[in-house]
């Protein structure tokens, strides 16, 4: 078989695609990955809430939550996956398990529709995760100025936010890239404050 | 006759029927940590049932995440990763778990760096 011959080093990373339904998650996820987005489906038993045994409820309502997927392989050892996920989010848990060790967040925002995002976004800042803004630009159209749209979702000057078109790889390219870069000064600034 | 579009789109057994109704995998398996068929795995001689061996199939060419696993078995993320958790303690899997760059795990700062550099080296690439 063709396995790498030293496969201990082999590793993989994610980052988390956000934002309200239909603003173009999937279409991103899709013009960088290597493979055609995926779906992967989680169940979940809704009023699950204190009770332990689902068997003592054989009949109980569930709830699937559909997650897109694509696949970066940054190198033999390494590869990168991005998540889109559900809009709603009223599915904490399924957030929890995205989140966990993530690089950080791109939250996708449709000026449109500028409220989608600002739950994720209050998620994103409780969770401590890296995340950055960038506003989809349907149409090639940029209709607000970012400082505005800075100004309506109230984030700091620190998060980065950008114009991109979903469709176009080299622009998502430059978003993902603009995340990493991010995420890496972030890291160097805490240091040189620690010592 | 059963015209296609007519054809149920989803499996018409329960997911977690091909766990034996398990929802508790033996292992914590992390959405992106990328499963591996063993040499033991790919002799085929110690796979129990069909599950299995679409999964050695699937992870014998090159690495796949439970997330993909899922998605190419058609079943929910929670019965993925029981079956994969099981094949795991069998040892017809490996199962490499990601490193994890956010939050409160602990997670070894060098180390991430290092591989937050190399992959914007490989998205630069690109």
């Amino acid at each position: 078989m063709n396995s790498p011959a030293d496969t201990s080093r082999v590793t993989s990373a994610k980052i988390v695609i956000a934002g309200g339904f239909g603003v173009g998650k999937t279409t991103l996820v899709g013009s960088v990955s290597e493979i055609t987005p995926l779906t992967t489906e989680a169940i979940m038993t809704s009023a699950s809430e204190g009770v332990d045994d689902n068997n003592l409820v054989p009949d109980k309502a569930t709830t699937t939550v559909a997650m897109d997927f694509g696949r970066i392989s940054i190198d033999q050892d390494l590869i990168l996956y991005l998540f889109g996920t559900p809009g709603q989010t009223r599915f904490w848990f399924m957030w929890d398990e995205l989140v966990r060790g993530a690089i950080g967040a791109i939250v996708l925002v449709d000026t449109r529709r500028l409220a989608d995002c600002f739950s994720v976004i209050d998620f994103f800042e409780h969770r401590k995760l890296p995340y950055l803004v960038a506003v989809n630009c349907f149409d090639g159209k940029q209709l607000h100025e970012l400082q505005d749209i800075r100004d309506a979702l109230q984030v700091s000057q620190d998060v980065p936010l950008m114009y991109t078109d979903a469709r176009n790889r080299e622009s998502t390219k430059q978003v993902l890239i603009k995340l990493v870069e991010y995420v890496l000064s972030m890291r160097r600034t805490r240091t040189v404050g620690v010592g | 006759m059963v015209l296609g579009g007519d054809e149920p789109t989803g499996s018409l057994v329960r997911p977690y029927a091909v766990t034996r109704g398990r929802t508790r995998p033996q292992l914590e398996i992390a959405l992106e940590a990328l499963v591996e068929a063993t040499a033991r795995g790919r002799s085929g001689q110690f796979l129990g049932g069909r599950e299995q061996k679409v999964i050695v199939d699937l992870c014998g060419g090159r690495l796949q995440s439970l997330a993909e696993i899922a998605a190419r078995m058609e079943v929910p993320l929670g019965v993925a990763r029981v079956l994969v958790a099981d094949m795991a303690a069998d040892g017809l899997l490996a199962v490499h778990e990601p490193t994890g760059f956010s939050g409160d795990d602990g997670a070894d700062e060098s180390v991430g760096t290092e591989l937050l550099e190399r992959v914007l080296s490989g998205l630069r690439r690109l």
